[in-house]
């Protein structure tokens, strides 16, 4: 039904949670991006399927009182990713998690969990020989603290009715009909709420500024160009909840009286946009988007913009020219976006992260807000962690929370048992943290200390198999591809370094390099016009404070110690198992192995160019890496 | 010259979004949605029929990496190599795609017209690193040789 006023709202909320009320099982299918990979689009079908042929009982909305009503909806990212696809099976307070569910699993938990009360334990998740049922009681789930990603997995982010049932909608209802503008400006401002992007601008302040402006047409604008290799916590967000970050984007708009919104999202990300697509149309059929929303005099459209592919897009001025049909390239601030933002008018960009977390805020209160986190950064914070470590996915914990506990108690630790080495957090425009780091606690201020970044929040675990210097090539190499190329330092900073770099792993630096590499890194961190270019040397930097020798071994002893660097790597058949067959030299592109036969072959590493075929064809596992 | 019905599908196209500078992005997304890539005589098209300058079509189009003047395969497979993804050993699969289908970095796509290979710097499901998108789907936790397998299965799937 049209939503036309506040009456409407409650009326429909009270119908929505009556609707949710009256299931007796609902099936949860992870539909986030992991999980769909995975093939979790099967197993909703087939859900869907058994439940039809199951006449005793009544699927998604044909409710029916003397029969049992089953609902099999796709849920947002359950977290685990790793594990997927993952099932949730919920009865009034009782939910059972599955993990790994296949098609031909399904009947099986049908029958047991759902039409009876049993499990199957198989699929259930195990962590040091114990089984856990539920999914808050998993470790990796226990330890976080959900506020952005709260509905993410509990309900279909594909209905307006389930999103109103857990309670959607109340803080833009408390905002229009209990508060002023001013007043929700002072109550975020309050909160202490720090842009989520990365570089943790107070969201208040931003507002007011915005506010303050004489020009009357203004624009919010969110950024949902996650560019950041390793880092899908606002995919996860949109696709998961995209009504929260629509609702947090409605108060933005409310608290600056802007009538028009654009979300500019990553290519990459069709599924965001799809959800987004579909729950913009849900919300303009209600008519809770639109002219005069719920009766009041505030009106807001939403418009949603695709990204065409180019990184430096996440930079502010650069998306807004992106959304206006030009090339994404920043410019010279200020004046800044908060005075000349989206065509020229004062415009109120944030990132997904910072609007979902609006909502909640409107709600609870500052006062509460400011009690999670820290002093300095309240809240929490989204990060997805992947990498070498045992639980990869996407989590949520308040600021201030240690790397250790991220890594081990979270993480579960490294992989396979691992050592841990580094953590990369910012992505490419951030650092590395090291062991002595550990027990930081990360928020937005104590991590720029150690010339890092939280960044947007990605967290790639590095064990003793990974090349720093190869990891700071390989950031390089991302933001030199991607930098636009209007400022000097920026685009040949950029190129230079990565040629240094690229020498370096080649096994053909010098010493000298090292130097000049710091020098190209300072210059274009202070000279580069925009964010992208300031913050691309932070990786080089950041490794070549904290893992110096490794680069000097590449220099001095032609030596990779995590064996990643192809040229630096030297073959080596071991006398004690070699039988002198003689198949590597037969074997090899090269000519590189030569030997008399039932003697040791010997190889020519001057000749070699590493492609291991003689080391894949020994019978006798004779040859080795020498790193 | 292109087929007429070029020219009806991209004034469709245009109707989608308005003739206004700001819908040149959208329109040309369209396109290359509709065609898998996008044709010059198409983009000077709607450069005159939008008010912009065709030199200020080019300029944008060309900024884009996603972006493309020469047609692709029918598959488009982007081969991951963010972080999660090179960390967990991407690179080896990219080389096994590119040695399966004669391809190398400076040619993308079979003469056969079936498959182009990309890389991509993330596709946001570094959870299941490393992955590898076909067209719109992602296949998670790849492998080289789950690689190869997969071009079988999608030239099994063409013929």
């Amino acid at each position: 039904m049209m939503i036309e006023s506040k009456e409407d709202l409650l009326k429909t909320r009270e119908e929505a949670k009556k609707e949710m009320a009256s299931y007796d099982c609902r099936i949860l299918v992870c539909s986030g991006t992991g999980c769909i990979a995975t093939g979790s689009q099967k197993i909703y079908e087939k859900f869907l399927e058994i439940a039809k042929d199951h006449p005793e009982v009544c699927v998604t909305f044909e409710s029916h009182d003397e029969k049992e009503h089953v609902g099999v909806k796709k849920t947002g990212c359950q977290g685990i990713c790793e594990l997927g696809p993952l099932v949730r099976i919920q009865k009034g307070e009782q939910t059972l998690q599955y993990i790994k569910v296949q098609e031909e699993d399904c009947a099986e938990i049908f029958e047991r969990s759902v039409t009876g009360d049993d499990v199957v334990e198989r699929l259930l998740y195990k962590q040091n020989n114990k089984i856990y049922k539920s999914p808050d009681e998993i470790p990796f789930i226990a330890k976080q603290t959900r506020i952005v990603l709260e509905n993410c997995g509990k309900f279909d982010a594909e209905s307006i009715d389930e999103y109103m049932a857990s309670g959607g909608f109340s803080a833009l209802e408390k905002a229009l009909f209990e508060m002023t503008p001013d007043q929700v400006i002072e109550e975020v401002d309050q909160s202490g709420l720090r842009g989520r992007g990365g570089g943790g601008f107070p969201a208040g302040r931003k507002w007011k500024q915005v506010a303050r402006q004489a020009e009357t047409v203004r624009y919010v604008v969110c950024n949902g160009d996650e560019g950041d290799p390793g880092a899908f916590m606002d995919g996860s967000v949109m696709e998961g909840d995209p009504y929260k970050l629509i609702e947090g984007m409605m108060i933005a708009g409310y608290a600056v009286k802007s009538q028009e919104g654009y979300i500019y999202v990553r290519a990459e990300y069709p599924m965001s946009v799809a959800r987004l697509r579909h729950a913009i149309k849900e919300m303009e059929e209600r008519h809770l988007l639109g002219d005069r929303i719920l009766g009041t005099d505030f009106s807001f459209h939403l418009h949603i913009n695709r990204g065409a592919g180019a990184f430096v897009c996440g930079e502010g001025s650069a998306l807004t020219a992106s959304i206006e049909g030009n090339r994404g390239m920043p410019r010279v601030k200020p004046p800044r976006t908060v005075e000349k933002g989206l065509w020229e008018k004062p415009t109120v960009l944030n990132n997904v992260e910072t609007f979902a977390n609006v909502p909640k805020i409107i709600l609870n209160g500052a006062e509460w807000y400011r009690g999670i986190g820290t002093a300095g950064s309240p809240g929490t914070k989204t990060f997805s962690l992947t990498g070498s470590i045992e639980n990869t996915g996407l989590i949520e914990v308040p600021m201030g929370t240690t790397l250790r506990e991220i890594i081990f108690d979270i993480g579960g630790g490294l992989k396979g048992g691992g050592t841990f080495k580094a953590v990369q957090i910012g992505g490419p425009s951030g650092g590395c943290l090291t062991e002595e780091h550990l027990d930081v606690p990360l928020d937005f201020d104590s991590v720029k200390r150690f010339g890092a970044i939280v960044g947007s929040g990605g967290l790639v675990v590095m064990d003793e198999h990974t090349c720093m210097v190869e990891v700071a090539r390989f950031f390089m190499s991302f933001t030199q591809r991607e930098s636009c190329g209007k400022c000097v330092p920026c685009r040949e900073g950029t190129k230079r370094m990565l040629e240094i770099l690229e020498k370096i792993v080649a096994g053909q630096g010098e010493l000298e390099d090292l130097d000049r590499l710091q020098e190209l890194a300072e210059m274009v961190k202070s000279m580069a016009l925009c964010g992208l270019g300031k913050s691309a040397p932070l990786p080089v930097l950041s490794t070549l404070r904290t893992f110096r020798d490794e680069y000097e071994e590449h220099i001095i002893d032609k030596k990779c110690r995590a064996k990643v660097c192809s040229s630096l790597r030297r073959f080596i058949i071991n006398p004690e198992f070699c039988k002198g067959c003689g198949k590597c030299a037969k074997n090899c592109p090269v000519g590189a192995i030569t030997g008399v036969r039932k003697q040791c072959y010997h190889i020519d590493n001057t000749l070699c160019i590493k492609c291991e075929a003689c080391k894949e064809n020994c019978a006798f596992g004779a040859i080795y890496i020498e790193a | 010259m292109l087929d007429q019905s070029y020219y009806d599908k991209t004034d469709e196209i245009i109707g989608r979004y308005g003739k206004k500078p700001s819908s040149l992005i959208p329109i040309m997304q369209d396109i290359q949605g509709e065609y898998r890539y996008l044709p010059g005589e198409l983009l000077s098209y709607v450069a005159k029929k939008i008010g912009v300058k065709e030199a200020k079509a080019y300029s944008v189009a060309t900024f884009y990496e996603n972006f493309s003047f020469e047609a692709k395969g029918k598959y488009i497979i982007k081969v991951c190599d963010g972080t999660a993804c090179h960390v967990r050993k991407s690179t080896p699969i990219l080389e096994a795609l590119f040695k399966e289908l004669g391809l190398n970095k400076k040619k993308h796509t079979t003469d056969d017209m079936m498959f182009t290979v990309e890389t991509v710097s993330c596709l946001g499901a570094c959870g299941l690193a490393p992955t590898v998108m076909v067209n719109e789907e992602v296949h998670p936790a790849m492998t080289p040789e789950k690689a190869i397998e997969l071009i079988h299965e999608l030239r099994g799937d063409a013929q």
